[in-house]
């Protein structure tokens, strides 16, 4: 069965809900939902451009429940799509009107913390934070660290491979994941990998995460957790211009110097993040650098000092250091804020987020620059700058007609610079349904040809999260006839395989 | 390494070196057959297989060494229309792992592929072809002050080229840090079955557009595809080193030194150990890097760490990165394990071996939770077949709370022949369902490295 011919199968609203009765068997009155206000609640995820009220919500509490619920959905030919708690920026989680969508916030157990083997078993519900919370009584915490960590789930963190601010040192969330409890989209409860991060066979685990809930949902994940660093220190140091604060990054990374995290600031972003929490950074910064170092004392304590002279050198104007959590926090508000403030000087605004080699921000920076004035759209610029990834933050007014047409082309012009100088139409945000249509700007179809045999080999009638990443499907057909041989101890009864 | 100018069978350890001890004479151009004409138009460089080009003791009737991945994927489209059964080989350092194929009518030799497309040093990545050897290109990095942060064990042969380490998973005791193949490669370019070039990922470190192919290929034993080019991360070499080295008696007090490594804010690269005979204490290093100052005093306060003679160099012990994952020949069984069962899996080994009648050396990333194993090339086939059933059996006895069902593996790397006929290489493996559904897919027809593979993928 294709993905068309699924589509036309369930037609809007008809499978689902003829689905109610099944579903409520599975998850009790309260675990179903079906009535349009409450549908409504679930229309988009954090990208609300994209809305579509689901068919019909489910709200399991166990990985048995999901397998049933998938099951369900595969035996009607009606498509799922898996939600946690629906922070993601890119449309992942968009529902669909034909479709079931699956909430995993109820599922919150945290299974197991192991501290000796570094270690923890959640469920997909659980808040990114809360691993970090239960494993601190040990010393250890878990390091992807998305900005939305005190809310997102580690069900969403794996479907989309999240960052933050801090994976420029401790890696994505799949250098953290290291076994994966699936309910695959023909609903059997199966595991990836061991836990180990080393299991025999091909690497699902790995293949999984990232894949933006398109090959199945997890049910529940075992995480590496992190030695919790003796000594953090926080700089900010603030500069007349980007181009001074982009040398000093580069000359930051050029020392051999690796801090935790290296984010970067423009004037138009730092007024938004004064007005919204009056942050105080330094006056009249074109640009503010935030650099945070993690680690043995004694080393942090050195590279502090190193990177100290470095923007001293490159130009900062003034530099504050922060040496506990409060001052680190204070640094970090304005920062952290940067979104959601810009709502205070634009009445809207498109988060976009795209990556450049590090040593072609300057020039990416400037052409950004080039596209605002000859648009006249205001671009604030936040970025992680350690590794590349720009937030440009494209300003309009959705009461102007036509506005956000513009903005959009802006927006869309600013990821073409991006693949331009051989860097990525998402760092962190995935491409859910919102840049599906820049795959191929960045990809050949013998390449997304190729993703896509991932996609038939785990969901071949293209039922779960369909419409996402791909902006056309692969019909998946049928396999060929395949000679199998067994092992010959197997054969000849001797032996077991699994 | 410099494998382009050797023929696999001049090194020993190689499956070739089991079954045909002399070099072979370069292969003779190929003349005739259908098959024959399409890839020798396809590609200049194609020879009739010498006894050296046998893979775990098949023989392929051609060798193809494709100069550009456009004459890589012409080669792959011409075996596609000839049905020919593929094997990929570097410099066929590991060209005895895994099973022996269960057809091999071409192997294609990635060699030529040896360029360093890009080297960025700005942005701390490298782009590679697929045949360019581990130490050319850790030579070449090093002019710049960097390095690939992986360390895969080698025997005398060095250790092979980026595409072999890439497809079979390798990795040294940096993994601890670093981690292994999968997590340095931020792209990869490979050549499906049906000849199609495919990337994915890029050459920025921070990328998740598309499905990551990288993770699917590293590992898979060539059996999806040609590994024709990968980019990746790079780290700025160590100013400094400090390796510091203890004593261990028993499994108990090797664990508790490696958790105390491990759980320590001194932010160890490895943390390693080794014992050559189940009589022996096991050895303990743990690696420091970084300034010169901060490795200093951080290996000071390693060695209170690990207390008692805790010795401190700036040189790796004589045992480090060999040990039993470097063995050129006998059985080398990987074990994989929750670093926080290491003193239960130790003990595992050593009543597996004691019923076996076998003492094998262990060691590895024990705080990573690998280790190999290794029992010399004499060692009795029917001793070593109940070793690893043993060992299996004791580690599906680790208890399991509510995670995975099975927390530990041990699979078989290499064996000689005369082994490897009585054991099942790959042991238990989760989800091999999926795993054959991939692969049907990648290559419908079976034909790259058949048979290889977990469950006879």
């Amino acid at each position: 069965m294709t993905v068309q011919q699924a589509d036309r199968a369930a037609g809007p609203g008809r499978g689902t809900g003829a689905l109610i009765p099944r579903m409520t068997e599975i998850c009790g009155p309260d675990g179903v939902l079906s009535d349009p206000m409450q549908l409504a609640t679930y229309e988009c995820d954090g990208l609300t451009a994209h809305r579509c009220s689901p068919g019909l919500v489910v709200l399991p509490t166990t990985a048995e429940q999901v397998a049933a619920i998938v099951t369900a959905c595969a035996t009607a030919k009606v498509p799922f799509v898996a939600r946690g708690s629906g922070t993601g920026l890119s449309g992942g989680a968009l529902p669909r009107a034909d479709g079931v969508l699956i909430v995993t916030s109820k599922m919150r157990r945290i299974i197991a913390i192991d501290p000796a083997s570094r270690r923890a078993i959640v469920e997909p519900g659980v808040t990114n934070l809360a691993v970090s919370k239960a494993a601190e009584p040990y010393g250890l915490f878990y390091a992807p660290d998305p900005s939305s960590q005190v809310v997102c789930s580690v069900g969403g963190n794996v479907a989309e491979n999240s960052g933050g601010a801090h994976c420029l040192k401790h890696g994505f969330t799949v250098h953290h994941v290291t076994g994966l409890q699936i309910v695959t989209p023909h609903g059997e409860l199966t595991w990836l990998g061991d836990g180990t991060g080393a299991a025999p066979g091909y690497d699902l685990v790995g293949a999984f995460t990232g894949s933006e809930g398109t090959l199945g949902i997890v049910t529940k994940i075992v995480v590496k957790l992190t030695r919790i660093p003796e000594a953090v220190t926080t700089l900010l140091a603030a500069f007349a211009t980007m181009g001074a604060g982009g040398a000093a990054v580069s000359a930051i990374i050029g020392s051999g110097v690796l801090p935790a995290a290296i984010e970067m600031m423009d004037a138009l972003a730092i007024e938004a993040a004064e007005a919204a929490v009056n942050c105080r950074y330094p006056e009249g910064a074109g640009a503010v650098l935030i650099v945070e170092l993690d680690g043995p004392a004694g080393d942090v304590a050195r590279e502090t000092a190193a990177v100290r002279a470095l923007c001293e050198r490159e130009g900062a104007y003034e530099i504050r250091a922060a040496h506990d959590a409060a001052e680190r926090a204070a640094i970090w508000t304005g920062r952290k804020s940067a979104f959601a403030a810009v709502g205070r000087i634009s009445p809207a605004y498109i988060v976009q987020d795209g990556v450049v080699p590090r040593t072609a921000l300057g020039e990416v920076l400037d052409r950004i620059a080039e596209l605002s004035a000859a648009s006249g759209i205001r671009v604030a610029n936040v970025f992680h700058a350690g590794d590349g990834n720009l937030h440009p933050l494209v300003l309009f007014d959705d009461a102007k007609p036509g506005a956000e047409a513009a903005a959009e082309e802006v927006s869309g012009a600013i990821l073409d610079l991006c693949i331009a100088h051989g860097g990525s139409i998402t760092g962190e945000h995935g491409v859910g349904a919102d840049k599906s249509k820049y795959m191929p700007k960045m990809f050949g179809p013998g390449d997304l040809d190729t993703m896509q045999l991932l996609r038939c080999a785990f969901d071949p009638a293209g039922l779960c999260n369909p419409g996402k990443i791909f902006p056309t499907p692969r019909l998946c057909g049928e396999v060929p006839g395949v000679r199998r041989e067994p092992h010959p101890l197997v054969a000849s009864g001797q032996l077991e395989q699994f | 390494m410099s494998g382009a100018s050797r023929t696999p069978s001049s090194r020993p350890g190689s499956w070739s070196s089991f079954e045909s001890r002399h070099a072979p004479p370069r292969g003779q151009p190929v003349t005739a057959g259908p098959a024959a004409s399409a890839l020798a138009k396809a590609c200049p460089q194609v020879s009739e297989a010498g006894p050296g080009d046998a893979v775990a003791g098949v023989m392929p009737r051609f060798v193809a060494r494709p100069g550009d991945v456009a004459e890589a994927a012409a080669v792959m489209r011409a075996a596609a229309a000839g049905g020919l059964a593929t094997v990929a080989r570097g410099a066929g350092t590991r060209l005895g792992w895994g099973g022996p194929p269960a057809r091999c009518d071409l192997v294609i030799d990635t060699t030529r592929l040896d360029r360093v497309l890009e080297h960025a040093a700005g942005d701390l990545v490298v782009r590679v072809q697929a045949g360019t050897g581990m130490e050319q290109l850790a030579a070449r990095l090093a002019e710049a002050g960097q390095r690939l942060a992986l360390d895969p064990p080698a025997d005398g042969a060095g250790p092979g080229t980026v595409g072999g380490v890439l497809a079979c998973g390798v990795a040294g005791p940096l993994r601890l840090r670093y981690g292994t193949p999968r997590d340095l490669a931020i792209g990869i370019t490979v050549i499906r079955a049906d000849g199609t070039v495919a990337s994915s990922g890029g050459k920025v470190v921070k990328n998740v557009a598309g499905y990551d192919l990288g993770k699917l290929f590293a590992g898979s034993y060539g059996t999806l595809g040609l590994i024709v080019e990968a980019a990746f991360r790079l780290h700025p070499l160590p100013a400094a080193t400090a390796f510091v080295t203890g004593e261990a008696a028993d499994p108990d007090a090797a664990q508790a030194a490696i958790a105390a490594a491990a759980g320590s804010p001194l932010a160890p690269s490895a943390a390693e150990i080794d014992r050559p005979s189940r009589r022996d204490p096991a050895r303990v290093g743990v690696l420091l890097e970084g300034d010169p100052d901060g490795v200093a005093e951080r290996a000071e306060r390693m060695a209170g760490v690990l207390g008692g003679a805790a010795a401190v160099s700036p040189d790796p012990p004589p045992w480090w990165g060999g040990g039993p994952a470097a063995a050129p020949d006998g059985t080398v069984i990987r074990i994989a394990f929750w670093a926080g069962d290491l003193a239960a899996v130790l003990r595992a080994v050593d009543a597996a071996a004691a019923e076996a009648g076998l003492d094998p050396a262990v060691g590895g990333s024990a705080a990573a939770g690998v280790l190999h194993a290794a029992a010399g090339a004499d060692a009795d086939p029917a001793g070593v077949a109940r070793f690893v059933a043993g060992l299996r059996a004791a580690l599906g006895r680790l208890p399991a709370a509510d995670g995975p069902p099975s927390r530990a593996s041990a699979m078989v790397l290499h064996a000689p022949a005369k082994v490897r006929s009585g054991v099942d290489l790959w042991g238990p493996v989760p989800s091999l369902g999926l795993m054959r559904a991939v692969k049907d897919q990648f290559d419908p027809e079976h034909r790259m490295a058949p048979g290889r593979f977990a469950g006879g993928i």
